[in-house]
């Protein structure tokens, strides 16, 4: 091995742990990316710790702590190219459900001592506090996405990510629109692709997990989903799930909220 | 990190602990030569899954909770629907449970895969990791991530995919998967049940610590076979009870300086849940090629040193894959991929056998199928307690180790529950203090 290997770290903040398992799940190119890069710090694999700094980190999770705002400045500063991954990361995640509540009813709800715990009123993607080079989407990320990535910024180019909707994904493989023909609700219109339109596939709506797409008309699919009679706090909901907090969903969702509630 | 202190108190520590799902520490003091303090702290930051389900529709714990964990979701799907239909008054038809049992292997193959080979087995070895393992084993490693893959392949197909399936719904599934899709992965599966017994044989093989837990074992015992996808709660103290009852007898504390909540028996009784606990209360239930292994890999009636689970999730391993065979091959189809679940005003209760051991939801719903309430326990925090029992006793029987190979062995009496520190979070970083 060479000792110009670029390094890699990957790091966790509030998450499920599931987009870093993507990277163990790579079963076939795990041991070749291992030679391709020096893993250089990645607790949920190897107590080995190369010190920094790194060439690329991968961040997983979402910032909810004042401990995590700052530890994710010192991991900038120790990174040449800083990649989120996760729905978390990208956008608070689920955990963002918080932003739409009040954290101390949520503390007091789940612990009986709030007052050991250290959290934040809100959940926040990794790009409200530093600058990122990379977001990759999704509730988990996608592992062919993932490598894709890992590819590019270690051959120094730009990853090549569609930011289209799931429709066009669907349309490739050759799905049949759940909407148009049994009225299923589904967010495929204004998510962004990158699963292979999973879940049409599986007779059932896409759910959003991989965030807005690039022009994402939430106000038009708000307006076919309650034609399709779903009601005010439904269409609330399916906004405010996984990407909770990603712009276009906040806003979506929050133009429901008054008429929910009546 | 670990340091000696002047005094010759000594102080163990390992911050972020390693190899382990989440981010937690463990700290160790000792003092004048005896074990004064054991803590596990988690720093996972809160994320008040049960707060926020609240207010939420009955068919949405399924994929919500499954982000819990990314390593064992659909354990969090199966307790939430069981606990949901519970709730509804509703029993899924038999062709359902079998398919939810062959999903819930995949993701034993896969969470057991990855805890022996790729988090435990470097503890046995000497090795950091898998990828430095792999290194002078690259056969082995290879062959592990082999069963990981069928594990992830099982679960792709029947689930929609490995991290959080999108397949699971309150009911039952979407869409079902066509006995020529089962049989397109039996193949790929009766390899990877020849591996599994390898394995067996593998970790067999390893140096095991002379430790006996005494701690309480707690497993589900079901009528249809070894534990996963439901049944009543046994412990190796006799007790029996319906799951309903489970709130009765785990009693949930918050520690302070963690964000854990760590249950006990009755309150006070620190008990065990997870594949030591299942195969000490379940081996008869085990098929005969999984039995057979455990024999030769020298497995009594019981196990009952925690180094020795890497042993019984080898036999699990076996058994799974068995078992998801046994499953395809009798598959016929079924008349609907789900049953319809109308919502209703009620209490559920649902627990499933996850890789780490038993987790337990509760829902309260109002009429319109609004959850009013939620309660999730899971594994790791009804282990917690223990982890810190073992701790206490290991460590103190091992003073004369160096403070490097102690911390060593800490940690790995840690990872010998596979802790998941994400799910437990509502775990853990290793700090031993020799003072």
């Amino acid at each position: 091995m060479s000792a110009e290997r670029p390094t890699l770290a990957v790091w966790k903040f509030a998450s499920c742990d599931g987009c870093q398992l993507t990277i163990l799940n790579c079963e076939d190119e795990l041991i070749p990316l291992a030679g391709a890069v020096q893993i250089a710090y990645f607790p949920e694999a190897t107590r080995g710790v190369v010190e920094g700094p790194y060439d690329v980190s991968l961040v997983e999770g979402s910032v909810t702590t004042a401990h995590d705002a700052e530890r994710i400045r010192e991991i900038r500063r120790m990174s040449g190219t800083l990649v989120t991954i996760g729905a978390c990361a990208t956008s608070g995640g689920i955990q963002a459900l918080r932003n739409f509540a009040d954290v101390a009813e949520f503390r007091s709800v789940v612990y009986a001592h709030p007052e050991y715990l250290d959290t934040l009123e809100h959940s926040t993607a990794i790009a409200d506090h530093v600058p990122v080079d990379f977001e990759l989407r999704g509730c988990p990320v996608d592992k062919r996405q993932l490598l894709e990535v890992l590819t590019a910024f270690v051959h120094g180019r730009r990853p090549r990510i569609p930011a289209h909707s799931v429709c066009v994904e669907c349309k490739r493989r050759g799905s049949v629109c759940v909407t148009v023909a049994h009225g299923t609700p589904c967010l495929g219109p204004v998510t962004q692709a990158g699963c292979g339109a999973l879940c049409p596939a599986y007779s059932r709506g896409c759910y959003g997990c991989f965030g807005p797409q690039d022009t994402a008309n939430t106000g038009s699919l708000a307006a076919r989903l309650a034609e399709l009679g779903m009601p005010e706090r439904d269409v609330l909901r399916v906004f405010r799930t996984f990407t909770a907090g990603a712009p276009e969903f906040r806003d979506e969702s929050r133009r429901h909220t008054a008429a929910a509630e009546r | 990190m670990t340091h000696k202190l002047t005094s010759g108190d000594q102080v163990l520590k390992a911050n972020p602990l390693a190899r382990v799902e989440g981010e937690g520490a463990m700290h160790v003091v000792v003092r004048e030569g005896r074990v004064a303090d054991v803590e596990l702290r988690i720093f996972e930051p809160p994320r008040f899954f049960e707060a926020f389900l609240r207010g939420r529709a009955y068919t949405e714990p399924p994929d919500i909770t499954a982000r819990i964990c990314g390593i064992c979701p659909v354990a969090y799907q199966m307790s939430s629907c069981l606990a949901i239909e519970q709730a509804c008054g509703v029993e899924v038809p038999e062709e359902i449970r079998l398919m939810r049992r062959l999903l819930y292997c995949g993701e034993w193959i896969e969470s057991h895969a990855l805890h022996i080979y790729l988090l435990h087995a470097p503890d046995f070895l000497g090795y950091d990791g898998a990828v430095e393992m792999a290194a002078d084993h690259r056969e082995l490693v290879e062959r592990g991530l082999g069963l990981k893959k069928a594990g992830n392949a099982l679960m792709a197909l029947v689930g929609g995919r490995a991290v959080h399936p999108v397949n699971v719904r309150v009911g039952g599934f979407y869409r079902l998967p066509s006995r020529a899709e089962l049989l397109a992965l039996r193949l790929q599966l009766q390899r990877a049940l020849d591996d599994a017994v390898a394995t067996v044989g593998w970790v067999a093989g390893f140096d095991f610590p002379d430790f006996e837990q005494t701690q309480e074992y707690v497993a589900l015992r079901s009528p249809h076979g070894y534990p996963l996808e439901g049944g009543s709660v046994a412990s190796s103290a006799g007790r029996e009870f319906d799951v309903a009852r489970f709130g009765d007898f785990s009693v949930e504390e918050h520690v302070a300086r963690s964000n854990a909540l760590h249950a006990r028996l009755d309150g006070q009784t620190t008990y065990v849940v997870g594949p030591l606990a299942r195969y000490t209360l379940n081996r008869a239930q085990l098929s005969e090629l999984a039995r057979e292994a455990a024999r030769d890999a020298g497995l009594g009636a019981e196990c009952r040193n925690p180094f020795q689970s890497i042993i019984v999730r080898a036999v699990e391993l076996v058994y799974a894959l068995d078992e998801a065979i046994r499953i395809i091959d009798g598959w016929h189809g079924a008349p609907e991929p789900a049953i319809p679940v109308p919502p209703a005003a009620g209490v559920g209760h649902g627990a499933t056998e996850a890789p780490r051991g038993l987790l337990y939801h509760r829902y309260e719903l109002a009429a319109d199928g609004t959850i009013r309430d939620a309660v999730i326990v899971p594994p790791t925090s009804q282990n917690l307690a223990s982890m810190e029992e073992d701790l206490r006793a290991f460590v103190q029987d091992r003073l004369h180790l160096t403070t490097a190979e102690l911390t060593l062995r800490c940690e790995q009496a840690v990872r010998n529950y596979d802790p998941c520190i994400s799910c437990a979070t509502h775990f853990l970083d290793l700090t031993v203090e020799q003072a």
